[in-house]
């Protein structure tokens, strides 16, 4: 079975992004980037289906500027056969990655694409589903378990009121939440190992994407800050501001 | 115009987010609601509709291939009128957040998540950056498919409307996913996303029966939602519907209590919101401290119980 796992280089997740003062966008110039931690969860689910013997080979894909190369090689140091580059500079929505991805999955024929839930940057929480519909593909978002059986996945989600296990036919498309795996640490070897691995890149004309934004973003700005509060001293005062001043109880 | 919101429900009730949606709605000024009631046996739910104030029309497809929510078959039931409208907007759930953007892709047409503010007909405010910044996003597509953060709406009130009722025929099963099963956290506390009052835990508590032990009795006797930051839940401390952050449960209550939960970013991004916060920390440079209202620098275990028995 062949995996295909789309990954996103973001700002990584300890930093704390200012926004320009220009109203254009957030400051990411010299911030650290990392790979999307949930697809990071993804690379790792696949590597262990591969490791089980469920997997032949894994792709990891990514789409952006050269820079991506490096999230790339994250992924094949963690344990993805090859990569794939689509590389623009352009700004990429989640239709227009879901697109890029389409294509790919034409051309690759994977049996499961499995992806993050969504990109801790712009937190849309869309390109999986995307993917599925256009792809004509059943999908199990926000996984928490998967587990291969014949020409089926069943996944067990995570959703508003606890776990639900759906079973989908293949090919089909997974989205990963954070308790589906805790990835493994990248060893120095296997990051040695990477930089030889294939890496392909394509343009979106290449796949015949059109990738031109929907939305366009008109301003970006700092949300509303919370007034400072007050320490108190013990849980009698505690209770008499919450009775008498927050009246909130 | 008419803008079309899909209800939350599980057949037999409304789940409060519809109201919040329905508010959305109104504010896309675009003429009349109409909400769809997607389900199996869902006349209840979809009488519940009918009496939300502001609502027009309610529209339901009964079918069991409707029964279990899958995204394939709800999302194809969601197309089947799709073109009547200029929006359609469902509520940020994990429900909405599976279906919407499978409705948008087949529609070629952008998504916009998790809306907290609608500024004219076509350009919506949403944070991004686990809420660090607030972008305002611009549509130029026919149709605008759109999930709603519900706690930036307030709800519109659930009873006064009397909507007329309307049968769609329910489409037929994609033959493609099937529900195999469920695991319900059965509790008799509010949802956390409805709850007026949520006490929440982190960490420090240290063992899922501390957690139960220390938090429970307080949610008790402030009838509250019992919540939970990631590191409790990846622990096991906590069920995972617990948990409240920037990719778990939103929630913007009167009252949210934060008992040994540091307050990285991402949990911070999921109830910086509320009204009051109070946090209870040992760590005095606990930057959950820097969005509470009230802060007690104290060990929870002491705190918490002498705080329930003070209630």
């Amino acid at each position: 079975m062949k995996i295909l796992v789309p990954v996103k280089r973001v700002v990584d997740y300890n930093v704390k992004v200012r926004v320009k003062s220009d109203g254009t966008g957030v400051d990411i110039a010299n911030v650290k980037m990392s790979m999307n931690p949930f697809d990071e969860i993804a690379v790792e689910e696949a590597v262990r289906l591969k490791e089980k013997g469920v997997a032949t080979e894994i792709i990891a894909v990514s789409c952006g500027d050269a820079k991506c190369q490096e999230t790339l090689r994250t992924a094949m140091a963690i344990g993805a056969d090859r990569g794939i580059l689509v590389e623009t500079t352009e700004e990429l929505q989640p239709l227009a990655v879901a697109k890029l991805l389409k294509a790919l999955v034409d051309k690759e024929q994977p049996q499961l694409i499995i992806l993050g839930k969504q990109a801790i940057d712009d937190d849309n929480n869309q390109t999986g589903q995307m993917l599925a519909a256009l792809a004509d593909l059943p999908q199990a978002t926000f996984a928490s378990k998967v587990e291969a059986a014949g020409d089926k996945v069943n996944v067990t989600r995570e959703v508003d009121g606890g776990l639900e296990t759906i079973s989908l036919s293949l090919p089909a498309v997974i989205t990963t939440d954070l308790r589906l795996n805790e990835p493994r640490y990248v060893t120095l070897p296997n990051i040695m190992k990477a930089k030889k691995k294939q890496l392909d890149t394509f343009k979106p004309a290449d796949l015949g994407v059109d990738v031109k934004p929907r939305l366009k973003t008109l301003k970006v700005s700092e949300p509303p800050k919370r007034g400072a509060g007050i320490k108190v001293p013990d849980v009698a005062t505690l209770v008499d501001k919450l009775k008498n001043e927050a009246k909130v109880i | 115009m008419t803008v079309l919101v899909i209800a939350e429900h599980d057949h037999a009730t409304l789940k409060p987010a519809t109201l919040n949606t329905v508010t959305a709605g109104i504010a896309c000024q675009s003429g009349d609601v109409h909400v769809l009631v997607a389900g199996a046996n869902a006349a209840e739910a979809a009488k519940a509709a009918a009496q939300v104030a502001g609502v027009a029309k309610v529209i339901v497809a009964d079918s069991p291939s409707l029964a279990e929510n899958l995204a394939e078959n709800v999302a194809a039931q969601v197309l089947a009128i799709a073109q009547n409208y200029s929006h359609i907007l469902f509520p940020a759930t994990a429900n909405g957040k599976n279906v919407a953007p499978r409705v948008a892709a087949k529609l070629d047409v952008a998504q916009i998540s998790d809306i907290t503010k609608v500024d004219s007909p076509d350009t919506f405010e949403r944070p991004i950056y686990a809420g660090n910044a607030i972008a305002i996003v611009q549509s130029s597509d026919s149709i605008k498919v759109v999930t709603v953060r519900t706690t930036g709406f307030d709800a519109a009130a659930a009873t006064g409307g009397s909507a007329q009722v309307e049968s769609a025929e329910g489409v037929a099963d994609s033959g493609k996913s099937a529900f195999v099963g469920r695991e319900v956290t059965k509790s008799e506390r509010p949802e956390l996303t409805a709850a007026k009052i949520i006490v929440s835990g982190g960490r420090a508590l240290g063992s899922a029966e501390k957690f139960t032990e220390v938090m429970a009795p307080l949610a008790d006797k402030l009838n509250a939602g019992l919540g939970a930051s990631r590191a409790a839940v990846d622990a096991g401390y906590a069920p995972n519907d617990w948990q409240v952050g920037q990719t778990g449960k939103i929630v913007a209550p009167q009252l949210y209590i934060a008992c040994g939960i540091s307050g990285a970013i991402q949990h911070l991004a999921g109830m910086k919101d509320s009204k009051v916060i109070v946090a209870i920390n040992k760590d005095e440079e606990a930057p959950i401290f820097s969005v509470a209202d009230y802060g007690l620098v104290a060990d929870l275990f002491v705190a918490v119980p002498e705080l329930v028995k003070a209630l």
